[in-house]
């Protein structure tokens, strides 16, 4: 991504409601464009992507979901903490079996709930192993890992793993796998992207999210600002919709002329709707300014009136595509 | 079915409120708003609310975190008051009733208490129970509403507080809090052989210094107040009664009415009280008698004339609004369709935010407005 050229983490946060997995997804494909293979990574447990590409709940395995424009794979991940502590467990202490007893104690449970930094952890574990694997160029790897992340309010924290464990084991295992995951997160290998739409509320918590990324040192990336409505009124004429001085009696003639009859109830509707549109668009405008201000790159993805199926992921996508991401 | 919500604010007998639904959705915006046509219909109210945004929290004079309610000034009838939750000053006071200034010092300086006040999942539910219940104990106000924290899902609200109360009080942390009395006496020898594991490689995990830690909290703590366990049964008892009444929260949107469903079938389930569906920012359009088709047809015979480009733009968002409606309201009948006794209020998207009460009463009027067609 040229932005990025080193990045193949791609993280995505956002406050509820903003559409974060939407935007992940559609990332995810268009990175995968022209013969690429990336992977999408949930690890809230919510089988988002499962919903979002209407497919059964993932289970803990990677699979492919969709194909790119131009030849590509989109694989999906469903990470699961306690598969995850497994992973770990064998990984470091060749504790397989004695896992499996854990797991039936509620023992994985117990153990991430008394620090729930070791979950965080694991979680950013599993998604820089799958990066590492490009590097290591393992038969299994990846050209970009997308990671649908924890909400803007909780992703410093998320992801700066190495304060997390702190007050665990100061030495030992898991304080290096938190430093070898720090290299990875804090480094040009990642991409920290928010999710924001044009409002009050989730513009100043993206804004605070950038500033608690940053002074974490952890990489942000760009913003994606979602759900946009493309201003159907120019500028002048918002002013004169707000004011009530769109010329009626033209409209009016002019709606004869299309075909349809202009009672006044149409032309009341257009010029109500039409006022409601500017004030909206003129507030947009302004979280936009606010937005622009913090001088990261910005992608903007409008609103798509039909909803987001998987169609609409697609064209999500092509319009990534067109602003540059990918595709290379 | 349409909400009745001035018949749920004016009973005498609801003295609780709760709103939930999933982030984003205008919860905490909906409980304010509640809460200020609550008090201007009479009643004394007070709002607790888990994370407002600054502005909402401006527009009701709240500027203070300190976990007490304060009162909102320029309420035309009843009282209202408001309070931002602070959890962990919540649990410090809790440790603090319990027990002696000394223990109380000694909880309160354990680094597992710091770490499980301030940032442990389902603590933040817990002290909002746990708040509820001294607001509602302290009988100063005849209605409190609640604001749910922004969880994962909606259903945390309801379980992480026992969730926590029974980790607290489980089998798990009685094994690693007493090694002195052996692990896992009296549970057979498999069994022990397990903990034996298991606690082998939580200390491998953790470190020692955590679980002796943890050992010490739940020394402290057992011998100060009776169970958390008890404490959030408690809570939940209240909320199951019949003075309490839930009012879901969310957006004509797929993830926030699955949400919302989630919800509503739990409620039934525990049979606890469900006032409403609130569905937020629903996208209102004119009638006009016109359909979408013949609205976009006009739309382009003048572009493709080259006539009128203003008002083929007008005409142009006519038909994206209607498609809009259309596809909120496809989402909305699905809902009701699978829970057709839950009353539903479309309360129409604003285009401004909300920034003063003169905001919150609007949208309380609009939440009492039977008449909205949607």
């Amino acid at each position: 991504m040229q932005n990025w050229p080193n990045a193949t983490l791609h993280v995505v946060t956002g406050k509820g409601g903003t559409g974060k997995t939407t935007i992940a997804a559609a990332l995810a494909i268009a990175l995968a464009k022209n013969g690429h293979r990336t992977i999408l990574m949930e690890v809230e447990g919510r089988q988002g992507i499962a919903q979002l590409f209407d497919t059964p709940p993932l289970p803990y395995e990677e699979r492919k979901i969709a194909v790119a424009p131009g030849g590509g794979e989109v694989w999906a991940l469903a990470v699961d903490t306690e598969d995850a502590l497994l992973d770990y467990l064998e990984m470091f202490y060749k504790l397989r079996r004695a896992g499996s007893a854990l797991r039936k104690m509620g023992a994985v449970d117990f153990a991430t709930t008394i620090a729930p930094g070791l979950r965080d952890v694991l979680l950013t574990g599993k998604a820089c192993e799958v990066v590492k694997r490009k590097e290591k160029k393992q038969d299994n790897a990846y050209d970009y890992v997308i990671l649908d992340a924890p909400p803007t309010g909780r992703i410093t924290r998320f992801l700066n793993v190495n304060g997390e464990v702190s007050g665990l084991a100061k030495v030992g295992p898991i304080k290096s796998h938190a430093d070898s995951v720090m290299s990875v997160i804090a480094s040009e290998q990642s991409a920290i992207h928010l999710v924001t739409l044009l409002e009050e509320m989730p513009v100043q918590e993206t804004l605070d999210g950038v500033s608690e990324l940053e002074a974490a040192a952890l990489p942000v990336g760009a913003i994606f600002v979602n759900m946009t409505r493309p201003p159907q009124l120019d500028a002048q004429q918002r002013v004169m919709a707000i004011a009530g001085q769109l010329p009626r009696s033209e409209i009016e003639s002019e709606i004869s002329q299309s075909g349809l009859t202009a009672t006044n109830q149409l032309i009341d509707a257009l010029l109500n709707e039409a006022s409601d549109h500017s004030e909206r668009v003129d507030l947009e405008i302004t979280e936009l300014e606010r937005l622009t201000e913090r001088g990261l790159p910005i992608f903007t993805l409008p609103l798509l009136p039909s909803g987001i199926d998987l169609g609409g992921l697609y064209e999500l996508s092509a319009i990534m595509s067109a602003s540059g991401i990918g595709g290379e | 079915m349409t909400l009745d919500i001035d018949a749920i604010l004016t009973n005498p007998e609801k003295h609780i409120i709760v709103c939930t639904g999933s982030g984003g959705v205008g919860k905490t915006t909906t409980a304010a708003a509640l809460g200020l046509r609550a008090a201007e219909l009479g009643r004394n109210v007070c709002v607790l609310t888990i994370d407002p945004a600054r502005r909402l929290a401006q527009a009701m004079g709240l500027t203070e975190l300190d976990n007490t309610p304060r009162a909102v000034a320029g309420i035309a009838n009843g009282s209202l008051s408001a309070m931002m939750l602070d959890m962990k000053r919540t649990f410090d006071e809790v440790v603090e009733s319990h027990s002696d200034p000394e223990r109380a010092e000694q909880i309160l300086s354990n680094p597992f208490y710091q770490a499980l006040s301030s940032s442990f999942a389902g603590t933040q539910e817990y002290m909002a129970m746990e708040k509820l219940g001294q607001l509602r104990a302290q009988s100063q106000w005849d209605l409190i509403i609640v604001d749910t924290p922004p969880s994962r899902n909606a259903l945390d609200f309801l379980d992480a507080p026992a969730r926590l109360g029974s980790f607290l009080d489980g089998r798990l942390i009685r094994i690693i809090t007493a090694p002195a009395r052996g692990a896992g006496r009296g549970i057979g020898r498999i069994a022990a052989m397990g903990f034996g594991i298991f606690t082998n490689v939580l200390s491998k995990l953790l470190g020692a210094q955590v679980l002796a830690d943890v050992g010490n909290f739940v020394a402290d703590i057992d011998t100060t107040f009776g169970g958390f366990r008890e404490r959030a049964d408690a809570t939940y008892a209240l909320l199951k009664d019949s003075g309490t009444e839930f009012i879901v929260v969310a957006a004509p949107e797929r993830d926030a009415l699955r949400e919302a469903a989630y919800f509503v079938e739990r409620l039934n389930q525990d049979s606890m009280p469900l006032g409403g569906l609130i569905l937020n920012r629903v996208q209102e359009v004119p009638e006009t008698g016109l359909t979408q088709d013949q609205v976009l047809a006009a739309a382009q015979k003048l572009t493709a004339e080259g006539r009128g480009p203003l008002t083929a733009a007008l005409l142009e968002l006519h038909a994206q609004r209607m498609e809009i409606k259309e596809r909120q309201k496809h989402l909305a009948m699905r809902f009701t369709a699978a829970h057709p006794d839950v009353a539903v209020q479309p309360i129409p998207a604003m285009a401004q935010d909300v920034h003063d009460l003169a905001g919150l009463r609007e949208i309380g009027a609009a939440l009492a407005n039977q008449g909205i067609t949607w």
